[in-house]
């Protein structure tokens, strides 16, 4: 029937044709840039407020912890380092991706379950428009292009509510923060939040996608795609940081 | 038009057998739509009058049978015939389907920005004298929703007849409509398909309505085409299903009652 083991192996089946598909169609749609930017803006711009106050916060938390147990050890002035390190390698790119399937994932899975249930996607197939190039594609590689740069402003705005706590309140000397911050963090490390950014872009974008044309074309299905689009992004994410963090150590 | 053009047809659906969900919709249907008139295809809820326009319009396959549209069988066409052969023909959905992030005037531009590289002058006036047919030419910077229902359906009409289409189907045009709406959306389908020598396909149950405009009509019920003809033979009928279905009668061929155990056995008996 359709449960168990071998409808799951066909729902990955169906998931990595739904991408191979999705990939095949990008280069045409980076000829029409206008609809890409659009999407850009939609997930990227628009996540922009909720990602720079988490980003503070966590760094803000960070730089208390943090504080605290170099502070056992008589090495607070590694606190950049540490912040900087936690952050751009892990927290950034982790937090990030949940905050992106939570806000720009939920958006893209029920825009395209509504447009889907609301027969636009049916009228783009009768106008002779492919729903998929015209609507799935530019989404998703506006998710591809914005959670790499989400990730970067959350770690930024996290090293500076870093500095804030350490450097301004527990009196962490500043130079000393700063230059073991830019004398420990290398490029690899970088590097490492660089590529976990891009595969969960890539994940929390073709899962919200996928889940919002595969809904069923009821208030429900769009409910339920929704939901699916928070859940799967989040595991897939915290699975993929595990592989990934063990494969780039 | 000489008689040759005028008896062409432009749709042809020949024993054409069709199942969803292991439940057989057609079953031998064959029916046929002539170039330059208003076809009602009519018919009671469920007997796969949407089945129908999906078969025409190439979104689902016959499992045997044979549907031609514009002379060509639909059959073994790849997707970018099928995507050619859709530029030829419009299509109204039942709640207008309009693009939500669009506002009316780019909603009816919409097919000529994906499939013409025009200059924006001749969009504007493309899109401003289809939406002046629809009479909506000054709701053209609204949102779909700041439109009515029946403002929508007018919207949509003007999309679809953007593109100057052969053919133009409507799928339950009149659903949820106040009379005046109505009256609106069947003049529209009248004239748009007389003066721009268009061929429209609408699939509706409201029989008063849409013998008031179809030059012919299709009856289908139980998968097959019951009867065809002029609506007003139509009406006329006293074949028993024709008269049901024509008159709104509650019972006759197609039961008042869904198939049950009698009511006797199911209070008093052991039940189901």
């Amino acid at each position: 029937m359709s449960s168990g083991p071998l409808a799951s192996i066909r729902e990955v089946g169906r998931y990595a044709l739904f991408v191979g598909g999705l990939v095949a169609e990008v280069p045409r749609a980076l000829l029409r840039p206008g609809l890409v930017v659009q999407q850009v803006y939609n997930a990227g711009a628009l996540s922009l407020v909720i990602v720079m106050l988490s980003g503070l916060f966590v760094g803000m938390v960070l730089g208390l912890q943090g504080f605290d147990l170099l502070e056992r050890f008589g090495s607070e002035e590694s606190l950049g380092t540490a912040a900087a390190l936690g952050l751009v390698k892990e927290l950034g790119p982790v937090v990030t991706a949940l905050l992106f399937a939570g806000r720009a994932g939920t958006a893209l899975a029920s825009e395209i379950g509504l447009m889907r249930a609301t027969d636009q996607l049916a009228a783009m197939e009768m106008m002779a428009v492919d729903p998929v190039r015209r609507v799935v594609v530019p989404r998703f590689l506006g998710g591809v292009i914005s959670m790499p740069l989400l990730a970067a402003i959350f770690s930024m705005i996290g090293i500076y509510g870093a500095q804030l706590v350490g450097v301004q309140m527990m009196g962490v000397d500043p130079g000393q923060f700063w230059s073991q911050m830019r004398g420990a963090v290398e490029q690899a490390d970088v590097m490492e939040g660089v590529i976990k950014s891009v595969v969960f872009g890539l994940s929390c974008s073709a899962i919200a996608v996928y889940e919002g044309f595969h809904a069923a074309p009821t208030a429900e299905g769009v409910g339920r795609a929704t939901t699916r689009t928070v859940v799967l992004s989040s595991v897939m994410v915290l699975l993929l940081d595990y592989m990934l963090t063990a494969i780039l150590l | 038009m000489n008689s040759t053009a005028r008896d062409e047809r432009i749709v042809e659906v020949t024993g054409v057998r069709y199942a969803a969900g292991g439940r057989a919709i057609f079953d031998g249907l064959d029916l046929s739509v002539r170039r330059g008139s208003v076809t009602a295809v009519m018919g009671p809820s469920g007997t796969g009058k949407t089945t129908l326009l999906r078969l025409i319009s190439g979104q689902a396959e016959p499992e045997a049978g044979s549907v031609r549209v514009f002379g060509r069988e639909l059959a073994g066409l790849s997707r970018a015939e099928i995507y050619a052969m859709r530029r030829r023909m419009g299509m109204l959905f039942q709640q207008g389907a309009l693009l939500t992030d669009l506002d009316v005037y780019e909603n009816v531009a919409f097919p000529l920005r994906e499939h013409a590289r025009l200059p924006e002058a001749l969009v504007r006036m493309m899109v401003l004298t289809r939406l002046e047919a629809v009479g909506l030419r000054g709701a053209a910077r609204l949102m779909p929703w700041e439109l009515s229902g029946g403002m929508a359906r007018r919207v949509a009409l003007a999309r679809a007849i953007v593109m100057d289409p052969e053919l133009l189907i409507y799928d339950e045009p009149f659903v949820g409509l106040d009379p005046i709406s109505m009256g609106v959306v069947l003049r529209l389908i009248r004239e748009l398909n007389d003066t721009l020598g268009i061929t429209s396909i609408v699939v509706s149950h409201d029989v008063e309505e849409i013998a008031k405009v179809a030059d012919e009509a299709w009856l289908l019920s139980g998968g097959r085409v019951v009867a065809s003809g002029a609506p007003g033979d139509l009406l006329a009928s006293e074949d028993p299903p024709v008269r049901q279905f024509m008159r709104g009668l509650a019972d006759g061929p197609v039961p008042f009652h869904y198939s049950a155990a009698p009511l006797r056995d199911e209070l008093f008996g052991e039940g189901p």
